[in-house]
């Protein structure tokens, strides 16, 4: 393919979301023992179920070593040269949005997530956590009224404990990987959502993760509760600071859909990438998984991954109840030098149980875009349905991608079909596209897209455009 | 998992004897071998490549190195059942692992093709072995290792330049037990160069508790087109574990076709290195399992060399407690653009408690390239059998029809009328039999 020079010079577009916010920020000295954790515990005033719960997870966390089955390479990672813990100073509780530090402020407006703005418009709840801290949460009022419990979660370890001890752990436990251990040890904050029986969420949650210190890991754990009937739909969004050096990000995530409830999952990560040649960037090390612990639940899975110098990455669900039904979007893009080793589990124990799994990736640069998926279908999963789609896209001629889909099927009464394809953007289409009047980088961009459509429009329309969007920056200059 | 004993292979590696009149090359490549086994020793679950099969059943059976000469006299009537049924058959065949002259076939040879047990190649053709044997493999994989640590003999074929050989060369594995339970390590060395075409049938049939643990180098020269068919229907106690390695030249052709009916625990690692340009490479397999078996296929495809094709169809049928599995891997490297590959697995599952293991693999290194792959796991069509069922055929005359329909689309590409009979006698005999 002929190189284009309009792409060329896309491809030196900056990762805007680079800056870094000069506030003043508390933390406690890198390394990790168990003073560390009794230290983060006590800092954020925790009950003693938790220091016990974290202590458990860093005593199994000390006889793990780190998984080396993902296709990915990065020398090794020195968790003592890290720091557990980093806080704005100003304001551990705050009860206003006008309580929030202004420059805080500032920067999430930077963001294009200015809480305000979201507050007035979208009808999007957001909570926002910047390195390890939730400083804000909007809308906690309106959701309050239905029930709804939509908060930090050192909020909720406060004020709704018997619920986190419930919970907590209970799909992803502490001695589940490497990561997930490590994040049960020391994780700082994070989201937490309860809805009650019967209650569709009004609106859609959102969270926004930003790592703003250096030396700091970032480590925050989602716990999302549905109980029967009810409904929700919550968003993630990661951005990152430019740094030389390579930044952890090791979260954990967990969904419990009980009885006829469903949870959709969308996540949109922008974690920093590193530079052209593969310099600094976020390592997304992230555990998530689903539980459809009640009949007809529905869990899904939506992600858009177009950031981090690596991704780790299996949203996965466990189908237990009769008829639940898991559900797996993803498309991730890996440009320069970035890897990513992502795909899903679908653990299929209840009866009638159907999944899907549609998943697209795109690589270009040195990128290598791997998909590592399991369908396990367990012998009492009678009547078991599983379609998987992976598709691959390569631009140029350094990158890779590759798949390595699992599949163990226990009950012969399941149906499973698992299809992947590789391909390039061929000089048909996108001679067709020029003939017809569009640039070359429109062309790509149209393709593109069209190769994500089914992913895509799963996204909550807000999303959906921004998706689209860093589809187009992530991409530019890949054609050559 | 604890990892599993290597005591009793290596207790018997001085008492194993060798490989013909052994050269030095050789004696230092064994120990070699041998050391390197020492050291791994058998694979667990813990390894990638070994994930779904455990190994754990031989690495703890004390097995006793086969001896030349067991007393067993082979029935000639047994040995027609094994035999092609071609008129003109060049057949080599062994009997646990030893070469049985009297039982060969080897007259009137076109001129140019050598055909003979390894031990004496070694002796006649001493540059061509030493050019070629352990060459083609990864020697440091366990079972390879093990394999030419403790090689005996094996078959030898030697394909001449330009050479059409029209009617199959076999090679007959036969093993037999006299109360003790023996292993033997077949390694067979083919060579077909530029421009020769042949076909070569592998086949293994035994009775009782033993181990075979085959290794075959193929080595297709350049624009030469080798037919590989293996045809493996061990006892139902036999462990059965085989390495298929070929290297291809440019513009070649090579297909495999590797039918599994037998053995408690049976593994084929097939893997095809398309080393130079333009080449292709046709990888076909059918696995039946039933009551406790465990059959397990691992395929390798590496497109090294740009405007090289490849496809792949496996098919597998697993009743009663049966495990099956499936690892097919393709990988294309930056070099090999232009690739053209596609693998498809399909699963029949025909009883609850059966079980499969699939994991189809893509790794992609080059950017102009087209490569699916597809896996399916189902059960007979409810319609298809109403269907059948209302033209008056009883249930289960339906489903074993409908089920070696699914069977014997593999054969179609057979160009060897007899062997296809023969197969597909197999495959209904195996439905009657095991499978039902």
């Amino acid at each position: 393919m002929t190189s284009n020079p309009t792409f060329q010079e896309l491809t030196k577009q900056d990762y805007k979301y680079g800056f870094v916010t000069d506030i003043e920020m508390e933390t406690v000295p890198p390394g990790l023992s168990e003073d560390v954790i009794r230290l983060i515990s006590a800092k954020k005033k925790e009950p003693e179920f938790m220091l016990e719960f974290r202590l458990k997870a860093y005593r199994h966390w000390l006889t793990m070593t780190e998984p080396k089955w993902a296709n990915v390479h990065h020398p090794p990672i020195d968790y003592q040269a890290i720091s557990y813990y980093a806080a704005p100073k100003k304001k551990v509780s705050l009860t206003d949005m006008n309580e929030v530090d202004p420059e805080l402020r500032a920067t999430f407006e930077k963001l294009g997530i200015s809480l305000e703005e979201q507050k007035r418009l979208s009808g999007v709840a957001v909570d926002a956590v910047f390195d390890s801290v939730s400083v804000a949460t909007t809308f906690k009022e309106k959701l309050g009224e239905l029930g709804i419990i939509f908060c930090s979660f050192s909020e909720a370890v406060q004020n709704h404990p018997d619920l986190v001890k419930k919970y907590l752990g209970s799909v992803v436990p502490t001695a589940d990987n490497f990561f997930a251990a490590l994040n049960s040890a020391v994780f700082s904050d994070g989201s937490f959502c309860y809805i009650p029986k019967g209650v569709r969420c009004p609106m859609e949650l959102s969270t926004y993760f930003r790592i703003n210190a250096s030396n700091t890991g970032q480590f925050e754990r989602t716990l999302i509760i549905a109980d029967e009937g009810s409904t929700v739909s919550y968003l993630e969004g990661c951005t990152a600071p430019m740094r030389d050096e390579n930044q952890l990000h090791a979260a954990v995530v967990e969904l419990i859909a009980f009885d006829n409830a469903q949870i959709k999952y969308s996540t949109v990560q922008n974690w920093y990438p590193g530079d052209k040649q593969g310099k600094g960037g976020i390592y997304n090390f992230v555990t998530k998984r689903g539980k459809c612990a009640g009949k007809n639940s529905k869990i899904s899975w939506t992600q858009v991954e177009t950031g981090s110098a690596i991704t780790w990455k299996y949203p996965s669900c466990i189908l237990l109840g009769d008829n639940s039904v898991g559900e797996f979007y993803s498309v991730a893009v890996t440009n320069n030098y970035q890897q990513a080793d992502t795909g899903t589990k679908m653990i299929h124990i209840g009866k009638n149980t159907k999944s899907t799994i549609i998943s697209k990736g795109i690589s270009a640069g040195h990128g290598q875009n791997s998909y590592r998926g399991m369908v396990k279908i367990m012998k009492g999963a009678t009547g078991a349905r599983n379609y998987s789609q992976c598709d691959s896209l390569l631009m140029g001629d350094k990158c890779g991608a590759h798949t390595f889909p699992y599949v163990e099927v226990r009950n012969n009464t399941a149906q499973m079909e698992h299809e992947a394809s590789t391909s390039k953007i061929s000089e048909d289409q996108l001679f067709y596209c020029r003939q017809r009047g569009l640039s070359t980088e429109d062309s790509v961009n149209m393709i593109v897209n069209g190769f994500c459509k089914e992913v895509l429009r799963e996204l909550p329309m807000e999303f959906a455009v921004e998706a689209q969007k860093l589809l187009g920056v992530s991409l530019e200059g890949s054609v050559g | 998992m604890t990892l599993p004993t290597t005591d009793s292979f290596v207790s018997n590696f001085e008492l194993a004897g060798k490989l013909g009149s052994e050269p030095l090359w050789l004696r230092k490549h064994r120990e070699q071998a041998f050391s390197q086994f020492s050291q791994t020793g058998f694979p667990t679950t813990n390894d990638e490549e070994w994930r779904t099969t455990s190994v754990e059943p031989i690495a703890t059976t004390s097995f006793q190195p086969a001896s030349e000469n067991n007393g067993y006299k082979i029935e000639k009537q047994e040995l027609e059942s094994l035999s092609l049924g071609t008129p003109d058959e060049k057949r080599l065949v062994f009997i646990n692992g030893f070469f049985a002259p009297k039982l060969s076939s080897l007259e009137n040879l076109p001129s140019g093709l050598i055909l003979k047990n390894l031990a004496e190649a070694l002796r006649s053709e001493p540059d061509l072995v030493e050019k070629y044997l352990f060459r083609q493999t990864d020697e440091k994989a366990p079972f390879t290792a093990l394999n030419a640590a403790f090689v005996k003999d094996g078959a030898f074929v030697f394909i001449p330049k330009g050479q059409t050989v029209i009617s199959p060369i076999h090679l007959l594995f036969i093993s037999t037990v006299d109360g003790t339970v023996t292993v033997s390590h077949p390694r067979n060395l083919i060579i077909a160069e530029e421009g020769s075409q042949a076909t070569i049938v592998e086949s293994y049939w035994g009775r009782g508790k033993y181990f075979t643990n085959a290794v075959t180098e193929i080595v297709v020269g350049d624009n030469a087109s080798l037919d590989h068919i293996k045809i493996q229907t061990e006892s139902e106690e036999a462990f059965h574990i085989a390495t298929i390695q070929s290297q291809q030249g440019r513009a070649s052709r090579f297909s495999s076709h590797s039918t599994s009916f037998g053995g408690r625990l049976a593994r084929n690692d097939i893997n095809s290195v398309l080393a130079a340009e333009g080449s292709e490479c046709a990888l076909n397999g059918l696995y039946m399992a039933g009551l406790h078996q465990q059959i397990d296929n691992h395929t390798t495809v590496d497109h090294a060399q740009p405007n090289s094709i490849s496809r792949e169809l496996y098919k597998g049928i697993l009743s009663g407690e049966a495990t099956g599995v499936f690892n097919g891997k393709i990988i294309v490297r930056q070099d090999a653009q232009k690739t053209d590959a596609s693998q498809t697995n399909k699963n029949l599952l025909l009883s609850k408690e059966a079980l499969i293991n699939t994991k189809p693999q893509l790794e992609i290194f080059a950017n102009d390239v087209k490569c699916r792959h597809g896996a399916t796991i189902g059960q007979l069509d409810e319609n298809a059998i109403f269907y059948l069922r209302s033209r008056g055929l009883g249930e289960k005359e339906a489903r074993s029809f409908l089920t070696y329909a699914f069977a014997s689309e593999m054969f179609n590409s057979l160009k060897i009328t007899p062997l296809k009979r023969r197969l597909e006698r197999l495959v209904q005999t195996r439905l009657e039999g095991p499978m039902s």
